[in-house]
């Protein structure tokens, strides 16, 4: 599904990613673990297609078509999902109609005519309950006046309308308490499926033991240095990054 | 040279008014006095501090004709310029003159007047001579002095106290001119009266209709509101394309009064909206909103100026910009808290996103505060699209375009927002969602 070959990427001419290697086939849940400033975010932005971010080498494929020729609305398009790690406020757009839009958009790509409004809500209500998101949001502008954990779930309840085939989750369990953090990871542990990948990134093992990977990852000066089960979680809980950090220098010396 | 061509301008325009007096109808001494301030001020040029972004001479280099000429039109030829769903008194001016004709007064409640400014003229009413040119300055400014020596028509209402209109008033201003007959200056004047504890809403719209010519409106309003009294005014400049528009509105309100304006402006190629609240009288409210949309070499400028002379009045101010391609636009904000006008809460935001490296915005705010106990603020942005915000809905799969417009529909939301009238509002969104579509 989704295949990255030696990515290399940086912004302002400083480059963070230094040759990441990596293969997610359907349905399965991948975690990307690192200490702060090894390169999760930027990794998400990448994918995600965010402007400021440039690829210097390397090369992605989603569904066999090149990813990083894509704008940001054709990768939505191909299925692809970023929950942000800090969810913006746009006051004055509401989130149903924009969410409207989306979908339509999406359907017409897939030559598919728009969704009725009777079904569009009905999607709407049902989706909501999956993150117990209880706001009413026709009348709510995009995440405004949200909580953080309102904000979460949200991008969970938008991925779960949107029904992508690889969800990346940049950090969605920063700044959530523990009944937030249960909440979103129920949510996305109803949306698990043969068809549909998960790449989650996080700094804690936290979110891990409720949302459960098939591999892990970790991140370290924008490479991948290790990869495991979801044992190697808990062994990275249990001694920290400074272990890995020293394993590298003692490698590099 | 630019000093010659003001001055031909000028002169052009003040034997014009020699020639044409004895036809004009009642205050010839007003006029002849009009008529003397308009020459010692002249139209003003870029030298002039409150024409500085506005170059008025500009727009009068050819001759003009200044006696509105009369044409044919259709019933049909209205109707496009109606606001959908609404109930409304509707007053057509055909070229700045009353169209009986086209008129249709709905439910005028007694002793309400609504009037050719003519018959108001002739009249000489005692609810007229009373405010006619008591507020609009025929002393500084060059263009209401121009249109108090030409006021021929336009329209009168009449308000009397205690008296809520139920129905708004929408004067349609209908300006057309073919390419044979030259350029054509049309000068409607406008006096509303709304007495004590009365109500009023008066939509007024500057539409073109087949204008092949260079068409300037040069239109003075006066509105005066009770003790009490609430009154909201919108003015409309969307189906006026190639209309060159200066547009005077002086409002003066009495205690306890309520006056909410708001100025849509989508089209139009050239436009000056000079608006002047006068807060002659404690706890009066004001409110005052704009939206404009540019685009082409379109060129708005908004003037404001709220008097606040008497203590305990609270007035707002938001207006908006949104402006593509080559166009201009202005804003200047003028805010006086004289001495008296203590505990006034006076605030002022004017917040523009401009699309194209070639478009200009300026935006001027003055606050002028004489009093001590006041609380007064004034912001103005001016930027692009927030990039944060188009990336987070393009990661949805929008595009950019329906993500560009969904944004920009939500800047000016902000203004549309506040008009009360509920047919006029989702008309407005419906123009406004189009207008950003292009």
């Amino acid at each position: 599904m989704l295949s990255i070959k030696n990515l290399h990427a940086g912004i302002a001419g400083k480059e963070i990613l230094n040759g990441i290697n990596l293969e997610i086939k359907a349905g399965e849940v991948h975690a990307i673990m690192g200490p702060n400033g090894s390169g999760k975010s930027t990794l998400s932005s990448v994918l995600a297609g965010r402007s400021d971010y440039n690829v210097t080498e390397g090369d992605v494929t989603f569904n066999g078509k090149n990813l990083l020729e894509m704008s940001p609305e054709d990768r939505a398009r191909e299925g692809l999902f970023l929950a942000f790690q800090y969810p913006i406020e746009i006051p004055g757009v509401s989130t149903i109609n924009f969410l409207k839009t989306a979908i339509n958009e999406l359907r017409a790509y897939k030559k598919l005519p728009p969704m009725e409004a009777k079904d569009f809500l009905k999607l709407v209500k049902e989706k909501q309950a999956l993150v117990e998101l209880t706001t009413n949001l026709a009348n709510r502008a995009i995440n405004e006046g949200f909580s953080g954990g309102e904000k979460k779930r949200n991008e969970v309840f938008q991925m779960a309308m949107l029904e992508p085939t690889l969800a990346i989750l940049d950090e969605t369990d920063s700044g959530l308490d523990i009944d937030a953090l249960k909440i979103v990871a129920n949510g996305v542990n109803k949306l698990r499926g043969k068809e549909r990948s998960f790449v989650i990134i996080t700094h804690y093992q936290r979110l891990l033991e409720y949302i459960v990977p098939d591999f892990v990852h970790v991140l370290f000066n924008g490479k991948i240095v290790k990869s495991g089960g979801k044992e190697l979680a808990l062994e990275l809980e249990a001694k920290g990054y400074d272990w890995i950090k020293q394993q590298e220098l003692a490698m590099g010396s | 040279m630019t000093t010659v061509e003001k001055i031909s301008a000028t002169e052009n325009l003040v034997s014009e008014f020699q020639k044409t007096k004895a036809s004009l109808k009642g205050f010839a001494v007003l006029r002849e006095k009009a008529i003397i301030e308009f020459e010692r001020i002249g139209i003003p040029n870029r030298k002039n501090e409150e024409w500085k972004y506005s170059d008025a001479s500009a727009l009068f280099k050819e001759e003009l004709q200044v006696l509105g000429s009369k044409f044919q039109m259709k019933k049909e030829d209205v109707a496009k310029f109606l606001v959908p769903d609404l109930n409304a008194s509707i007053v057509v001016l055909v070229n700045g003159i009353y169209s009986e004709e086209h008129s249709s007064l709905k439910n005028i409640s007694k002793g309400v007047i609504v009037s050719s400014f003519s018959k108001a003229l002739n009249e000489n009413t005692k609810a007229f001579s009373e405010h006619f040119t008591k507020y609009a300055d025929i002393t500084s400014d060059a263009f209401t002095a121009l249109n108090t020596a030409f006021a021929s028509d336009g329209v009168f209402i009449s308000v009397p106290d205690n008296t809520v209109v139920e129905f708004p008033v929408h004067i349609i201003n209908i300006i057309s001119a073919k390419g044979d007959q030259g350029g054509l200056l049309v000068q409607p004047r406008f006096l509303f009266v709304i007495g004590g504890n009365a109500e009023l809403k008066i939509i007024e719209s500057f539409d073109t209709l087949n204008s092949s010519t260079k068409t300037i409106c040069n239109s003075v309003t006066e509105i005066s509101v009770g003790e009490n009294a609430k009154v909201q005014y919108y003015k409309l400049q969307n189906d006026c394309a190639g209309i060159h528009l200066i547009s005077t509105v002086t409002a003066h309100q009495q205690k306890n009064s309520h006056f909410d304006t708001n100025t849509v402006t989508l089209n139009g190629d050239w436009i000056r909206n000079n608006l002047s609240i006068l807060v002659d009288a404690e706890h009066c409210e004001s409110h005052l909103n704009g939206l404009f949309i540019t685009r082409g070499t379109q060129h708005v400028d908004n003037h404001t100026l709220v008097d606040h002379r008497k203590p305990n009045c609270q007035s707002n101010q938001l207006y908006k910009g949104i402006l593509d391609e080559k166009s201009t636009g202005i804003f200047n904000g003028k805010i006086f808290v004289k001495r008296d006008a203590q505990k006034t809460n006076a605030y002022q935001s004017s917040k523009n996103i401009l699309l194209s490296d070639d478009a200009t915005i300026n935006t001027k705010p003055q606050l002028e505060i004489y009093a001590d106990d006041v609380k007064c603020s004034h912001g103005s942005t001016t930027g692009q699209l927030n990039e944060e915000a188009m990336f987070y809905l393009r990661s949805r799969g929008l595009s950019e375009d329906s993500a560009k417009n969904l944004l920009l529909f939500a800047f000016a939301g902000d203004v549309i927002q506040k008009i009360q009238i509920e047919p006029l509002r989702i008309y407005l969104e419906e123009l406004v969602n189009e207008r950003l579509k292009k």
